[in-house]
């Protein structure tokens, strides 16, 4: 989701600058011994999801490519290419696969907050 | 209800499709169909047969999806040639006494190659041409012959007909030298007229071949060596040859009618109804052993067609034989031939409409009504493109002047032709083009491909698929079917567009691309798509500026994913030749990282398993010993295969090691639609596979043979000769010319092959475009290709040097060293490999990767 927030909540993790991060290029993160991924778009918005891509089982989610699918910012797992939503996590584009065992299609939202330009991840805060 | 069973004589193309529409059409398993095939293998494309010369095996030639044959109502035995029909009793027995009982009888027992009786005929080195060991026996006898004379063989062929071209076509193809000794004034002289048969003979002789025609064979002499050696004329003429081979026609096999009583025709055939039915209820004959309407008929497409009125009639259908058409559209030694119609205008009052340009060696004939109007039949020698449209149109009025059908292209407009829905497209398979127009708008057919299986349209020998091709798509746009093809949502353009959009206006960022040609913020689809197009253009870092961001998957850290997310790392061996000390640290590095280590298909080493944060250090050991990237992970040139050539190799005839690594070091680092796999083998025993590969390069004794567009792959497919006997430079200005050509208008993900394969014109046409330089483009290409290899640099040795590129290597931005704790391994063949789901629930057996012994 895009980070809005001024100060961060008292369960949010530090996880880099603003300065670390690339715009359309994704960074992974460990937030309490998750794997999370980041995103920095090009019209400033940052967002947070899970690592782990439910279709293949790799932690990998952050390497994939951005995009769109009309107006939803888009991330596409680098390894069997589905699509997801980076707004709520949603699977937009199945590729006719079937989750691992057990993983629901969807990807989890986590929380971002920005506080002069250090990103804090909320693990406890959903989408 | 019991199941009736079908006894088919034969194992030809007729007996195949006799047996594939029963088995299609009989959804209620009446009947059972048990084919004795005399020869030792499954039906084969026979009119494919010339093609097994050009490097293809037997297995290439399979009819149809072989399952056919796996199925529980069909039996397929081989070797077993039937001897006798008894009607009475209703058996027919197999060679060895086996007797097989019939409900229903099909004779497809076919034809065999007819020779006049010439003294002779029987020496070693007289072939018949007609089955494929017919054809492996004249492929081996030429090519030991060549051997042991040490020059070229010297070839003859009796006859001038279709099968006597293909014969000379083929002899060309082994090396051979030939001569074609017609009995006729004309070649061909049952499907063209004179004018055509000349227009054909200074196009054939242009081949190389030689045309004698007027003349009979009198006898075949025998050489000194008890092997065939010359062969004497009537007029007196003698001519020195080490192989003949007869082309003179074929009769019909109809032996078993015959002896069973049924009726044969005056010119031989089993004699059958308009049904294929004979005298006997229970016996059919269909192909070319069957005389209909008073004819044998040796074609495939009629015999296809009694294939299927057989198959309907014992259905309980009511449809019958509607006549032959005997059109014909070949391609013989390159040079294209069609007849059909009433060709030699019988018709009274017939006009014929000839134009002829012998310096260009193109012949064309209408012949139309006395009114200049109805289209009744046409000759098309040199440029056969017209048949398509043409052949269908047979007696109906041809809209506008026809002339514009026969004139160069351009000098008249054409009218537009609306075939009628019963108009036959495929003659082959009988489709016609309301079939086609009802798979696009009944059964939502919207590409060839899908036409194609839906109606068996344009799948035996193809010339109809421009045909085809035009008529989907007039009716695609009649139902406001738009055929797009736009790369995404994003790029309403096709690649070639964008590429060619892109090159005009000089661009060199993704967000100029897409606010100019786009709209959106890209995706998975066009970001690497306008990526390879930048990187082809420009040859700049695939890193570099904002195009991280455009790579793929693998691209974008330069080594390719595995299921895990781990890497793996593929240095650049060119030519597959690899100095000691680089295999020495190669082992080294896979031992100091716990790297999985195979052999790729392209002969170099792949390491697996190195994770994203330890590529950097992986590749700084291999450039500081000289190595560079493989580009294993790009749509780009991967490798160039060869054998050992002639520094090693008994047989070589040329380096081909020296070729491959030229090669490879020529094209590394070029960015294409998909990736490029080339080959060099030094003779022709092609130990280098090259002929698979999207370039193949084979070594002659007079220089090389270039092959284009073989793809290994989901759908197999054999490069072919683009050109012949070429020097170094020239193989590297021609392959400069065809990948250049290629990476700007193929699509996305196209290989070679289907790219070549729906190039308007097909190989001719991108050989007119990158040898003789048609369009002009030429210089151009050449000159892009030029800029690519002055540009090269080793894109591993760049990132090393620039540390903003390093910080993409991170593990975690907030741990940068830290390895992925979710990764696990089983050891496997002194060898480790991820650990599946149920592994991991095993703990003690995984080997985490934090305890791997890692150097710094």
């Amino acid at each position: 989701m895009t980070a809005v927030s001024a100060t961060a909540s008292s369960t949010a993790t530090r996880v880099c600058t603003l300065a670390d991060l690339t715009p359309e290029l994704g960074v992974a993160a460990l937030v309490g011994g998750e794997q999370v991924a980041i995103f920095l778009l090009a019209d400033g918005s940052v967002h947070c999801v899970q690592n782990l891509d439910p279709f293949s089982g790799a932690s990998v989610i952050s390497r994939g490519i951005t995009g769109s699918r009309g107006d939803v910012p888009t991330i596409a797992s680098p390894i069997y290419k589905q699509v997801f939503s980076l707004l709520d996590g949603t699977c937009l584009v199945t590729m006719d696969k079937e989750p691992k065992e057990g993983r629901a299609p969807d990807l989890a939202v986590h929380r971002v907050h920005l506080d002069n330009g250090v990103v804090f991840i909320d693990l406890a805060g959903g989408a | 209800m019991t199941t009736e069973h079908i006894v088919v004589v034969g194992g030809g193309m007729v007996a195949h499709r006799f047996t594939e529409a029963m088995r299609a059409r009989d959804t209620e398993g009446r009947f059972s169909v048990e084919v004795l095939a005399e020869e030792p293998r499954a039906p084969y494309d026979r009119v494919a047969l010339t093609s097994y010369f050009q490097g293809r095996t037997p297995e290439d030639l399979q009819l149809g999806d072989p399952a056919l044959w796996q199925d529980p109502l069909v039996t397929l035995h081989r070797d077993s040639r039937a001897t006798a029909v008894d009607r009475d009793r209703r058996i027919v027995t197999v060679e060895g006494g086996r007797e097989v009982a019939y409900d229903h009888l099909v004779l497809a027992t076919g034809s065999y190659a007819w020779a006049p009786p010439t003294p002779g005929a029987d020496l070693p080195g007289v072939f018949m041409y007609r089955t494929v060991d017919d054809v492996a026996a004249l492929r081996g006898w030429v090519e030991e012959r060549r051997a042991e004379l040490g020059r070229p063989v010297r070839g003859a062929v009796i006859g001038g007909g279709l099968l006597g071209l293909e014969a000379a076509g083929a002899l060309q193809s082994l090396g051979a030298r030939s001569t074609v000794i017609q009995f006729a004034d004309r070649l061909m002289n049952l499907q063209v007229d004179e004018g055509g048969g000349e227009a054909l003979k200074r196009l054939i002789e242009r081949m190389g071949v030689t045309v004698r025609c007027s003349t009979a064979t009198q006898e075949i002499r025998a050489g000194k060596d008890g092997h065939v050696g010359s062969l004497l004329f009537a007029d007196g003429g003698e001519q020195l040859v080490d192989v003949v081979v007869f082309a003179t026609g074929v009769r019909p096999r109809d032996e078993l009618g015959a002896t069973s009583g049924l009726e044969t025709g005056a010119r031989g055939g089993v004699v059958v109804d308009d049904t294929c039915l004979t005298a006997d209820p229970a016996v059919s004959a269909i192909g070319e052993v069957a005389c209909i309407q008073g004819a044998c008929l040796g074609l495939i497409a009629p015999g296809n067609t009694m294939a299927e009125i057989a198959v309907d009639r014992l259905l309980g259908g009511a449809s019958t034989f509607p006549g032959a058409d005997m059109a014909t559209k070949l391609k013989l030694l390159g040079v294209d031939v069609a007849s059909f119609g009433d060709a030699f205008a019988t018709t009274p009052g017939a006009l014929e409409m000839v134009y002829a340009d012998p310096v260009n060696g193109v012949y064309k004939k209408l012949v139309l009504t006395d009114d200049a109007k109805t289209l009744l039949g046409g000759v098309l020698v040199g440029d056969a493109s017209a048949y398509a449209s043409l052949r269908p149109m047979v007696g109906a009025e041809l809209p506008g002047d026809p002339a514009a059908w026969i004139l160069p292209e351009g000098s008249v407009e054409k009218g537009e032709i609306e075939l009628p829905d019963d108009a036959g497209v495929c003659s082959c398979n009988n489709v016609s083009a309301g079939s086609i127009r009802g798979a696009v708008t009944d059964h939502d057919c919207h590409d060839l491909g899908a036409v194609k299986a839906c109606t068996k349209a344009g799948t035996s020998c193809g010339s109809c698929l421009p045909l085809v091709k035009k008529i989907m798509g007039t009716e695609l746009e009649k139902a406001g079917i738009e055929v797009s093809n736009a790369l995404c949502e994003h790029f309403a353009l096709s690649r070639a567009q964008l590429f060619n959009a892109i090159k005009v206006a000089e661009v060199t960022t993704f967000s100029e691309v897409i606010e100019r040609f786009g709209t959106g913020r890209g995706c998975d689809i066009c970001k690497p798509t306008v990526g390879s197009i930048l990187a082809s253009l420009y040859n700049a870092h695939v890193l570099g500026g904002d195009r991280a961001a455009l790579q793929d998957t693998n691209d974008r850290v330069m080594a390719n994913m595995q299921k895990d997310g781990t890497y793996s790392v593929v240095p650049r061996v060119p030519g597959g030749e690899i100095l000691p000390e680089h295999l020495i640290l190669i082992g080294q590095i896979a031992q100091d990282y716990g790297l999985y280590t195979k052999i790729t298909g392209g002969q170099r080493i792949d390491m697996f398993g190195a994770r994203l944060e330890q590529l950097p250090q992986i590749w700084k050991r291999l450039v500081d010993a000289g190595m560079e990237s493989g580009h294993a992970y790009g749509k780009s040139l991967r490798t160039v295969k060869s054998c050992v050539g002639s520094t090693w190799c008994r047989y070589g005839v040329q380096d081909s090691v020296g070729m491959a690594i030229a090669l490879e070091l020529r094209y590394r680092g070029l960015r294409s639609p998909h990736k490029l796999k080339l080959g060099v083998s030094g003779c022709a025993r092609e130990c280098a596979e090259a002929r698979g590969k999207d370039v193949g390069v084979i070594a002659t004794d007079k220089g090389w043979n270039v092959y284009v567009g073989g793809n290994g792959g989901f759908t197999p497919v054999h490069a072919q000769l683009l050109v012949e006997d070429v020097s170094d430079d020239d193989v590297f200005r021609v392959i400069d010319r065809y990948l250049m050509y290629y990476i700007r208008t193929a699509d996305r993900l196209q290989r070679t092959a289907p790219w070549q394969q729906e190039h308007e014109g097909g190989l001719d046409r991108i050989r007119e475009i990158v040898v003789d330089d048609s369009l002009g483009l030429g210089e151009e290409l050449d000159a892009h290709m030029a800029r690519h290899i002055d540009s090269y640099e080793d894109e591993w040795k760049a990132v090393l040097n620039d540390p903003v590129r390093l910080r993409q290597f991170a593990s975690f931005v907030n741990a940068p060293e830290q390895p992925d704790p979710t990764l696990a391994y089983v050891e496997q063949r002194g060898q480790r490999r991820p650990a599946t789901p149920a592994e991991r629930e095993n703990a003690p057996v995984l080997i985490a990767p934090t305890t791997l012994e890692v150097r710094s």
